[in-house]
C-alpha cells in the first residue's frame, strides 16, 4: 500500500515583478479589473512534474540542491498549498516539521501553547492532555513548562515545538531538515524517536542536506534537480549519482572562478618586476622577474583531463607550462599545497630534492606527477613556482589554483595515510552491511 | 465548502483555546489584567456623561435621557463590529507563519478575532446593566428575550465580513487603509451618537440600508427605550442578510485559500 501517492505534480509560483511588490485594491481597479490583477505574470516552475509513489512504513528520503524544490514538494505533501496540476493523495494524519514551534505565542506558557499547537496539528484537547507529560519529558522543559515561551532560548523553543510534533504520533511524518535543534543528546533522542516510528510501520518524509542521514535512515531516496526528478531508489545509489552531479558543478564553478582569476591576471600583467615577495603573508598574487615564465598551470586527472575535483587517493599531475626568455640554468621549480585554512600540507621543489634543473630559450612542459593525492576531504590551493636558488623569483604564483578533494569516509585532518585495520583475537573488525 | 465549513466545526476546540489564549495574551503583564476589559468602557461611559451632562447639555434630544447610555448601546456592539474588522484584516499577515509552514485552517484566524471581540463586549455589558439600573430604565423583560438573537446576528455578519477583508487583505495590502476610513464613515452613519428619529425622513431612507443600522437601533430598543420591541420584522431581515454575508464571505476565503500561502 502506498502511503503518499505523487503523480505528475506540477508547481508554478508567481514571482513578484520588481515594480510592483504588492497588489494594491487601489491599483487593481485602477487598471481595470482586479481579477485581471490576480493573475500572474511572471510565474516560476518549482516542481515540473514529479512522480513517486511512498510505501506505506517506509522511510523516504528527498535530496538535492538549494532549489531544487524539495521544501515545495514537502510542503504540498503537508497539504499546505495544493499543486498548480497532477494529483497528489496522502493516506491517514500527516504532521509536518517543517518549522518548529510556529504558532508559539510568546506571552503564553509552555503548556498553554503546547495544548494550542498540538490541537492545531489536529488533536483533541483530550488527547493532548493524555499525552502532555510524555511531551514535556521528550522536551526536557519541565522545570519551564510554565513560564511564558518569549522566556525560551531558541533550543527549549525547537525542542518543545519537536515534542509536540513528534508526539502527534503521525501516520505520516514529513521532516524537512530540523534534526539540528538541539545538542548532541537531543538529536540522538530524535533519532530514536524516527527508529521508533519505524518499527511502527510509520512513514516517514525526510528532507535534508544531511545525505549521511539519509544513507543511515532512508529506505529509498529520491533525487530532485530543479524541479525534475533526477534520479530515484536505494540510497546509496542515488547518493553517488548525486554526489559525482556536484563534484562536476563544483569543478566548473572552480574553473570558471580560476579562468576569472587568470584573467585579471593577465589584464595586469604591468605587475612590478622583482617585487619583494613578502612569504609570511599567504595572499593570492603573481610577481617575479618573467625570465621564466609560467604561462599556464593545469590540473589533470588519470586520464590527463583537466580537472578541479579528485577523489582522495586519485592521481593528481600539476602540469606547468613554461617559457624561458634565455638560457637560465640558476632555475627551481617547485610546488605547494595548502588547506583552507592556509596551512602547507606540502611543498617541495627540485633543489630540494637534489635535482638540477635548466631551461634553453624557448617553451618547454614541466609536470608534477602525484601518484596518490592522499588528503582529506576539502578545498585546497595550489601554489607554483620558477626561481633561482637563492630564492629570487622568475614567476611565483601563489595560492593561485584551486583543487577540490572529495571522499566518502568523512576522516579528519589533513593527510590520509593509506591504512587498513587488522585485528585479532576476541576482536572482529568487518565492514559494516549496508542497510 | 461545506467540506471546509465542517473542518471549522471540527476545529472549535481549537479555536475556543485560540480565543482564550488571544484574551490572556493581550492583558500578559498589565497590572489589571482582565479588569482592563470593564474599565475601558466604564472609562468611555463615564467620558460620555460628562461631555452630555456638563459641557454639551442641550446638544440632544430632551426626550432620550440619559444620552451618555443611549449612546453606550450603540458604541459598545460598535466598537466590537469595527476592531473585529480591522484586526482580522492583518491576521492572517501577522500569522503568516503558520499559514505558510503548518497545515492549519486559516479561516479559524479571523474567527478567532471576532470571538475575541465578542467576550470583550460581553465583558462591557455587566457596565451597561449596572449603569441601566442605576438610572432606573426601564427595561421590558420580554424585550431582553430578543437580546442574544441580536448578538447573534451581528456575530455572523462581522464573521462574514472578517473572513472576506482577510483574505482580501493578503492579495491587496491597502484593504486596512480603505477600511479605516471606511469605518469611520460608517459610524457617522450608523445612529449612535443620534436617535434615528432625530434624522430627516430622506435620509433616514438611505440609513436603513446599513446592516448596522438595524443592529444598533435594536440594541437601542431592547435595553433603553421603554416599550414592546416592534422592529423585530427588519431585524431578521438583516439575520438572513448575514447569513447570506457570512456564506459570501466564507466562499470567497474559500476559493482564496490555496494562494494564502503563497501569498501571505
Amino acid at each position: 500500500m502506498n502511503a503518499i501517492e505523487v503523480r505528475d505534480v506540477r508547481k508554478t509560483y508567481r514571482r513578484y515583478g520588481r515594480r510592483r511588490q504588492f497588489a494594491t485594491l487601489k491599483s487593481a481597479l485602477l487598471s481595470g479589473g482586479a481579477l485581471r490583477d490576480l493573475r500572474p505574470d511572471e510565474t516560476f516552475d518549482a516542481l515540473k512534474g514529479v512522480s513517486f509513489d511512498v510505501t506505506a512504513g517506509k522511510t523516504f528520503g528527498i535530496i538535492g540542491r538549494n532549489g531544487s524544490g524539495k521544501s515545495s514538494m514537502l510542503k504540498l505533501v503537508a497539504g499546505i498549498g495544493r499543486p498548480t496540476s497532477g494529483s497528489l493523495k496522502v493516506q491517514g494524519r500527516v504532521s509536518a516539521l517543517i518549522e518548529l514551534g510556529a504558532g508559539f505565542h510568546p506571552e503564553i506558557s509552555g503548556r498553554d501553547n503546547v495544548f494550542i499547537n498540538g490541537m492545531m496539528l489536529g488533536l483533541t484537547r483530550r488527547e493532548m492532555s493524555a499525552r502532555f507529560d510524555q511531551i514535556v519529558a521528550f522536551a526536557e522543559l519541565e522545570d519551564f513548562i510554565d513560564a511564558p515561551v518569549k522566556t525560551y532560548s531558541s533550543g527549549m523553543y525547537m525542542r518543545l515545538g519537536f515534542a509536540v510534533a513528534i508526539h502527534v504520533d503521525p501516520d505520516v511524518l514529513l521532516v524537512d531538515e530540523v534534526l539540528a535543534v538541539g545538542d548532541e543528546a537531543f538529536t540522538h533522542k530524535c533519532l530514536d524517536k524516527f527508529a521508533e516510528l519505524r518499527r511502527r510501520g510509520r512513514t516517514v518524509l525526510l528532507v535534508t542536506h544531511s545525505l549521511d542521514l539519509v544513507t543511515r535512515f532512508c529506505d529509498e531516496a529520491l533525487w530532485l534537480d530543479a524541479g525534475i526528478v533526477r534520479m530515484q531508489g536505494d540510497p546509496r545509489r542515488v547518493i553517488d549519482a548525486y554526489l559525482l552531479d556536484v563534484a562536476g558543478a563544483e569543478g566548473r564553478a572552480l574553473a570558471a572562478a580560476a579562468a576569472k582569476a587568470n584573467a585579471i591576471q593577465t589584464a595586469s600583467t604591468a605587475t612590478p618586476v622583482n617585487e619583494p615577495p613578502d612569504m609570511s603573508k599567504a595572499v593570492e598574487g603573481r610577481w617575479g622577474s618573467r625570465e621564466v615564465e609560467i604561462t599556464s598551470v593545469e590540473l589533470l586527472d588519470r586520464n590527463r583531463e583537466p580537472a578541479r575535483v579528485f577523489q582522495s587517493g586519485d592521481q593528481v599531475e600539476v602540469r606547468l607550462s613554461v617559457r624561458a626568455r634565455h638560457p637560465v640554468s640558476d632555475l627551481v621549480f617547485g610546488v605547494g599545497i595548502f588547506n583552507a585554512d592556509g596551512v602547507c600540507c606540502y611543498g617541495t621543489n627540485t633543489d630540494i630534492e637534489g635535482a638540477a634543473s635548466a631551461a634553453t630559450a624557448g617553451d618547454g612542459e614541466v609536470v608534477f606527477v602525484m601518484d596518490r593525492l592522499d588528503l582529506v576531504e576539502g578545498t585546497y590551493k595550489v601554489d607554483v613556482a620558477a626561481h633561482r636558488r637563492s630564492g629570487a623569483p622568475y614567476d611565483y604564483h601563489r595560492l593561485q589554483y584551486t583543487l577540490r578533494v572529495t571522499s566518502s569516509c568523512k576522516d579528519t585532518g589533513i593527510f590520509r595515510p593509506p591504512h587498513r585495520w587488522v585485528s585479532s583475537g576476541g576482536i572482529t573488525i568487518a565492514p559494516r552491511p549496508r542497510s | 465548502m461545506l467540506l471546509s465549513l465542517r473542518h471549522v466545526i471540527r476545529y472549535r476546540g481549537l479555536v475556543a483555546s485560540l480565543v482564550a489564549r488571544e484574551l490572556k495574551a493581550r492583558y500578559r503583564g498589565s497590572v489589571l489584567g482582565f479588569f482592563w476589559s470593564f474599565v475601558n468602557p466604564l472609562l468611555l461611559l463615564l467620558v460620555y456623561t460628562f461631555v452630555f451632562t456638563v459641557v454639551l447639555p442641550g446638544a440632544h434630544p430632551t426626550a432620550i435621557e440619559p444620552f451618555a447610555l443611549f449612546m453606550f448601546c450603540g458604541i459598545l456592539p460598535w466598537t466590537w463590529f469595527s476592531s473585529s474588522l480591522l484586526e482580522s484584516t492583518t491576521v492572517l499577515i501577522t500569522s503568516g507563519n503558520l499559514i505558510r509552514k503548518v497545515l492549519f485552517p486559516a479561516e479559524v484566524l479571523p474567527i478567532v478575532t471576532v470571538l475575541a471581540g465578542a467576550v470583550h463586549f460581553c465583558l462591557g455589558l455587566p457596565i451597561l446593566a449596572a449603569f441601566l439600573v442605576y438610572y432606573h430604565v426601564p427595561v421590558t423583560f420580554t424585550d431582553l428575550l430578543w437580546f442574544p438573537l441580536i448578538v447573534l446576528i451581528q456575530l455572523v455578519l462581522t464573521v462574514g465580513l472578517a473572513l472576506l477583508l482577510s483574505a482580501l487583505t493578503v492579495h491587496f495590502r491597502d484593504v486596512r487603509d480603505l477600511l479605516s476610513n471606511l469605518l469611520t464613515l460608517w459610524f457617522f452613519g450608523t445612529p449612535i451618537i443620534y436617535a434615528l428619529d432625530q434624522v430627516p425622513p430622506r435620509v433616514r431612507q438611505i440609513l436603513t440600508l446599513n446592516p448596522m443600522t438595524h443592529l444598533v437601533v435594536s440594541y437601542q430598543d431592547v435595553l433603553f427605550t421603554p416599550g414592546p420591541f416592534a422592529r423585530w420584522p427588519a431585524l431578521l431581515a438583516v439575520g438572513a442578510g448575514a447569513i447570506g454575508v457570512f456564506l459570501v464571505g466564507f466562499f470567497i476565503f474559500d476559493r482564496l485559500r490555496d494562494t494564502l500561502a503563497e501569498e501571505v
